[in-house]
């Protein structure tokens, strides 16, 4: 392991509330910042470097530095989508380490789920017509089936199972099951059968686009949530343990003439980020993975190495992903965008939720996590996304 | 007829495209130095960046890469459509273009991943320009 650590997450907060109509998206990030402070015991003014995906009314670079009232000596607007918290993760590793900053805050804030948006069946309009926009708009494709369409080449060149897809939902639903957070999300956002569910479940449920059921697809939610990265002379008088980030990558990936569509950025991101961090996939203990929808996880978990390419089937069959048992690392033990919360990006949960394992204080708490990873995927995985990969170490 | 969303102008790069649509006939870019396919339209080949790109004609005929039928959808002009297809189409002459598969009786059933297929310029209800799906050959 990679014993460099100039970096630590020192403080983190997550909004608790899934349904949160009134509250706007720039209300939930301040309360989120101001709560990741506390936790870390600093103060508001010792923030010196923000990183923002420009989400939230009036955000970006400028106005939520008025906003907040911050003056940072570090300013980092990184947007490609769900994946943008694990970019400024990555990014507040290199400005510390090279001293531009010793107190980076990144926070999110959304109200997805109150203003109704149709993240995953409505289309992808552009305000002005692009050359992406122009080849596009004509078929109707929506978000799920874009991601329904690697899931649809995966199942063809490997096998891969319906079932064996299913596996990812059942063990994400029995992480949130023992998230109080996670339960009421469920609760307010009105779903059917707020209990533990098993591979049937998941392919009884209805398909929304050919092959995804809709208990393979991430909810919407309202949330939000902040972290807060700082110097290891920081890090030695903090409330809290620290938790060092040791390895991160990033890449993009966008449809290519005879590309692979199986395969996502992760597969450039992760073996850039594991080598960094001088781990292998096989010590990881807690596996983050974006969980937009199962074939999100499924493709990750190979091209992180977990598993060889097309055998990602195999590896998740029997309930090893679950925090309560061997064979493979914990998923997304917060419940996931499956059954905890996706008010649009949620890359920042991936972080939160490593960090409650690494410090022992997770609802699906896996006994001694030393190691976890956060993989974030933003966009679109069948066409052009981005991915971001950060290696988490406990104290 | 269907009322697919329309090509929106000026857009510089795909213009020359729909303009072959309009003519019933599918175009694409290829680098006159390199040979390398370029789609979507663009003004550069992306593995280069050179410029010397020249417009050709494609047979129409192409194989389904992968494809969802969407069955739940709330895209304007395609939420009352009921189930649909979208789809890759790897084109004969070697590029990977988003696409609907037509003319089948039952999408759910009767589109295959690596099944034939050939260009067909659907009339829309409304606007100038028929949209390129494709039907199997």
């Amino acid at each position: 392991m990679n014993q460099e650590r100039q970096a630590a997450i020192a403080g983190i907060y997550e909004y608790p509330l899934r349904v949160a109509p009134g509250v706007s998206a720039i209300q939930i990030k301040a309360e989120s910042i101001a709560k990741a402070l506390e936790d870390a015991g600093l103060e508001w003014s010792d923030v010196d470097g923000l990183y923002d995906a420009q989400d939230g009314e009036g955000g970006g670079g400028l106005a939520i530095q008025h906003y907040m009232g911050f003056k940072p000596r570090v300013i980092d607007t990184t947007m490609v989508g769900g994946s943008s918290y694990e970019f400024h993760a990555a990014h507040a590793l290199r400005d510390i380490a090279a001293g531009k900053c010793n107190v980076a805050v990144l926070s999110y804030g959304s109200n997805a789920a109150s203003n109704r948006v149709a993240i995953g069946t409505g289309g992808r309009g552009a305000p002005q017509p692009t050359w992406q926009s122009n080849m596009e708009m004509p078929y109707g494709s929506t978000l799920i089936s874009n991601y329904a369409m690697v899931k649809h080449r995966h199942m063809h060149d490997y096998g891969s199972t319906k079932e064996q897809f299913a596996e990812i939902s059942v063990a994400t639903r029995y992480h949130a099951m023992r998230n109080p957070e996670a339960v009421q999300a469920m609760t307010d956002l009105q779903f059917v059968g707020i209990n533990e569910i098993d591979v049937n479940d998941v392919l009884e449920s209805r398909v929304i686009a050919d092959p995804l059921h809709l208990l393979e697809c991430c909810m919407v939610s309202d949330g939000g949530g902040a972290v807060v990265i700082v110097s290891k002379d920081v890090a030695r008088n903090i409330k809290k343990k620290p938790v060092w980030i040791i390895g991160s990558g990033e890449a993009t990936k966008y449809v290519e003439n005879g590309g692979d569509i199986t395969t996502s950025a992760a597969a450039q991101s992760g073996p850039e980020a594991f080598a960094q961090a001088d781990v292998r996939p096989g010590e990881v203990d807690i596996a983050m993975i974006y969980d937009s929808f199962t074939i999100t996880v499924a493709v990750m978990l190979e091209d992180l190495g977990f598993c060889k390419k097309g055998e990602v089937g195999d590896f998740v069959k029997g309930g090893v992903l679950k925090f309560d048992q061997k064979g493979a690392p914990a998923l997304n033990t917060d419940g996931g965008g499956l059954s905890s919360n996706h008010p649009g990006m949620r890359g920042i949960f991936l972080l939160l939720e490593s960090v409650r394992q690494l410090r022992g204080e997770s609802t699906s708490q896996v006994p001694g996590a030393k190691l976890a990873v956060a993989h974030g995927n933003g966009g679109m995985l069948g066409s052009t996304h981005a991915g971001g990969t950060v290696i988490l170490a406990g104290d | 007829m269907p009322n697919r969303p329309q090509p929106r102008f000026p857009e510089p790069h795909t213009e020359p495209y729909w303009e072959g649509v309009k003519e019933r006939k599918l175009r694409y870019q290829v680098d006159k130095d390199t040979g390398d396919v370029v789609f979507y339209p663009r003004l550069h080949n992306p593995k280069t960046g050179g410029r010397n790109l020249e417009w050709r004609e494609s047979s129409g005929m192409g194989t389904v890469y992968t494809y969802s039928v969407v069955r739940q959808s709330a895209v304007p002009g395609f939420r009352e459509m009921g189930a649909y297809s979208v789809a890759y189409v790897d084109v004969d002459e070697g590029f990977r273009m988003l696409t609907s598969i037509v003319g089948v009786d039952d999408p759910l059933t009767d589109i295959k991943i690596g099944m034939r297929v050939k260009v067909d310029f659907e009339e829309q209800d409304e606007g100038e320009y028929p949209i390129p799906v494709f039907r199997p050959a």
